[in-house]
């Protein structure tokens, strides 16, 4: 983030010159604003910071913890949980024509203040204090925290937080573990039904307002509030409204406590069980970044993963849900072959042989191919080299345009629509599918490949165009009414069953990684690729693993030379400047410029 | 090392010929024979038993009346005076479980239920008593006294499957257990 030098080893190293100069010495205050920094003693160590950082963002930058439920850098400081509260100090005021006095290391002494100031909220200043530690700030905390569990139901064996929640977290760290509390406990509502995907617990929440605050500021839906006053206060839809926004499972996420949980996730597993694998969303080209949390071969959540050139800290709960399609009964689990209008269960040698029959017995120009905008830049490098090796140009994507909101959606449904347009080499990849569909129509295509796609359901073809064709071999996840229709059928894999990179509409080459194993014989699709392309091109050297294809799509593509699976990393690189922009990001980039937020 | 050479012991012939010891051996072992015959075996009165020797003939006798109270039998769940389900499938004695026996599927109360407050139940819950190892941790971890080791350690069957005690199977070994837990309190 910010270069945080020390200060005390640069003032050293300039001392020795310093005094044999005839120059007058610098001070480390002068040094420092010349970069437009100041110093800061934290916990008796001089850093520099940047002008207007918050103090729990320097505190975080020495890499002291302060501990804090209010406060998001992608929201504004409202400073209303009052946990963050640290002991400051500031040089004493000099007298009227008194001058400053600096001491030996350059810096003036430090009075500090007999009151906590709460870090989220205030900024630093050149010579500040700061103390993270020490009695008084660990009695503040310790009476924060017993102010904040007087009314706390203490249901964690229910709540669905436990195991993910500040609150328990710390009260561990800076709790008493025993309760002076004598009066009866507040009741509030619990369990409320506040929207479609969010269930509301108003006696576990601490009234931190994040919630209120993301419902207002990023998702633009303010339709969450506090209602009453002192101890009754407590977190409420407006009359008459839901909590119905797409992002509304955002602000369960945020919720330090359990006051806010996922309908979707309730009740369904302790988090502790979970084991966590990053990768991206593919439900549209934005390519949210995620983190998948399963047990077992099942996933149970997705959760955005802050990554500030593409999503911020959000995901869309449309996507988010969208895990639940991989876990469905209809998934394909065998090679399939039809045989006398009857798909029967094959072998994978014997499909991927009978598919690459078909084919290579046709002329070029009858043979075409529609891939998917869903596959991954390995899959569709192979696709490319099928069909050279095939001899056909009759190569297309299938588009998949919807609207925008204006925040993380975007207009473009396909999570790899840029990559398919790099490695195909044009700027329209589903350019030729009307060509395609009007050759099938007509009666010039005779074979057709369908690599992840549902024709009749999303490409405007008619079961009696696929009659057509002798010879239809399709790959997908689910059984479906193209795949009903084919010679060939090849159980692919989803999202969350395979390594592969993407590149988003931002033109940024991102990856996904394996969370789970795929059902049945399913495969990767690039093996199923690879070994179509082994039957079609004897020449064809078949790589070891997903790596192999993605070094050699690196090699040969422009846009993805230099690039290797793990030079990608988890926050993904930038290959391409598309010119598309990411409206929540903007409006995020305007709120930092404003001060609002931290970013 | 030094090597020290042991002398075997010089035998007698009396020795060499180890009938005598033999002899001696039989006497000891039938007269024992006679005495559990009659009934009169040291200590069979205080071990219980049977009739012959001192042997409790198992299972038709069984040694349960002298099970200790801190005894760790099978695992069971309780429910309460009222028969509410004390368990709110927290999943914590799954966690803790060291040979993975205990396996919960959580599930909601539904709102028309008397007891709805509480909102969480087990959907599922299963114990492999082949895998159970009877420690006593899913006992000790329990934050609302739901599960509870019993006296009983008959566990028998003749199929992995009816080893697995399911969530009927648990409360009915269990049974019910008094005393105050606070999450149906309207109050707390």
């Amino acid at each position: 983030m910010h270069p945080v030098l020390n200060q005390r080893d640069r003032t050293m190293s300039e001392d020795a010159p310093a005094s044999t100069a005839t120059a007058e010495k610098k001070l480390p205050k002068d040094l420092a604003a010349e970069n437009g920094m100041v110093n800061v003693q934290i916990d008796g160590h001089w850093i520099q910071v940047p002008r207007g950082t918050r103090m729990i963002e320097a505190a975080k930058m020495a890499e002291k913890e302060v501990p804090h439920y209010c406060y998001h850098p992608k929201l504004s400081s409202p400073g209303n949980c009052r946990m963050c509260l640290v002991q400051m100090g500031m040089p004493p005021r000099p007298a009227p024509g008194a001058d400053p006095e600096y001491g030996d290391d350059g810096y003036q002494e430090i009075g500090w203040m007999p009151r906590p100031v709460i870090a989220c909220a205030n900024t630093v200043a050149e010579n500040m204090g700061i103390r993270t530690t020490g009695e008084l700030v660990e009695d503040t905390r310790k009476g924060v925290m017993e102010f904040l569990l007087i009314n706390h139901p203490l249901d964690c064996p229910i709540c669905d937080q436990a195991g993910e929640c500040k609150l328990q977290e710390f009260s561990v760290e800076h709790g008493s573990g025993q309760s002076r509390f004598q009066e009866t406990k507040i009741k509030k509502p619990k369990n409320v039904d506040i929207g479609k995907n969010i269930r509301l617990d108003d006696e576990r929440c601490i009234m931190c307002s994040r919630c209120i605050r993301f419902m207002d500021e990023v998702a633009e839906e303010s339709v969450l509030g506090f209602s009453q006053r002192g101890t009754h206060t407590s977190v409420t839809v407006h009359p008459g409204h839901r909590l119905d926004n797409n992002y509304s499972l955002n602000t369960a996420d945020i919720c330090p406590v359990g006051a806010l949980t996922s309908n979707d996730f309730r009740f369904q597993m302790r988090v502790w069980f979970l084991k966590e694998t990053k990768s991206i969303d593919t439900n549209c080209g934005t390519g949210a970044n995620t983190v998948i949390w399963t047990r077992g071969n099942e996933i149970f959540r997705v959760t955005p993963r802050q990554n500030d050139e593409v999503n911020s800290a959000w995901m869309p709960d449309s996507h988010r849900l969208a895990f639940h399609s991989l876990q469905t009964e209809d998934r394909l689990t065998r090679p399939l072959i039809k045989k006398d209008d009857q798909h029967g269960e094959s072998t994978w040698l014997e499909a991927t042989s009978k598919a690459a029959e078909g084919l290579s017995m046709r002329q070029p120009n009858e043979v075409a191919i529609i891939a998917s905008g869903r596959l991954s830049n390995e899959e569709l490098f192979l696709t490319q080299k099928i069909a050279q090796s095939i001899g056909t140009d009759l190569v297309s994507i299938v588009p998949r345009k919807g609207e925008s909101d204006g925040k993380l959606v975007s207009a473009d449904r396909n999570p790899n629509t840029t990559g398919a347009n790099l490695i195909f080499g044009t700027d329209e990849a589903c350019a030729k599918l009307d060509a395609i569909r009007e050759g099938v129509i007509a009666g010039r295509i005779k074979s057709l490949i369908v690599l992840q796609e549902d024709l009749l359901a999303e490409a405007g073809f008619k079961k009696e165009d696929l009659e057509k064709l002798d010879h239809l071999v399709v790959t997908h996840t689910h059984a479906n009414s193209t795949a009903a229709q084919a010679n060939v059928v090849f159980p692919g894999t989803g999202f969350a069953e395979k390594r592969a990179t993407y590149v988003n509409v931002t033109g940024r080459l991102q990856r996904a990684n394996q969370a789970v194993i795929a059902p049945g014989e399913a495969r990767d699709d690039w093996e199923i690729l690879s070994a179509l392309l082994g039957k079609l091109d004897k020449d064809y050297q078949a790589p070891a693993s997903m790596d192999g294809v993605f070094n050699a799509l690196a090699k040969e593509v422009s846009a993805f030379n230099d690039q290797t699976f793990g030079s990608i990393g988890d926050l993904g690189v930038s290959i391409t400047e598309t010119g598309v922009t990411i409206p929540l990001l903007e409006q995020e980039k305007a709120r930092k410029e404003s001060g609002i937020i931290v970013g | 090392m030094a090597i020290i050479k042991v002398q075997r012991p010089k035998l007698s012939a009396g020795e060499k010929i180890y009938f005598g010891s033999i002899f001696k051996g039989m006497i000891i072992t039938l007269r024992h024979a006679f005495r559990s015959l009659v009934g009169k075996s040291v200590g069979a009165k205080e071990l219980n038993s049977s009739g012959v020797g001192i042997t409790m003939q198992y299972p038709e006798q069984k040694w349960d009346e002298e099970l200790p109270e801190y005894y760790r039998g099978t695992p069971a769940l309780v429910t309460d005076e009222l028969d509410r389900e004390r368990c709110v499938s927290c999943q914590l004695c799954e966690f803790i479980c060291p040979p993975k026996a205990i396996k919960i599927t959580p599930g909601e109360i539904p709102s028309s239920d008397e007891w709805a407050k509480v909102e969480k139940r087990p959907q599922a819950f299963d114990i492999d008593m082949i895998r159970c190892i009877y420690c006593g941790m899913c006992e000790e971890v329990c934050p609302e006294q739901a599960i509870y080791l019993r006296p009983d350690y008959v566990v028998t069957g003749t199929t992995r499957k009816e080893m697995v005690h399911d969530k009927d199977r648990l409360y009915e070994i269990g049974g019910k257990r008094v005393g105050l837990v606070n999450k149906w309190n309207d109050l707390k």
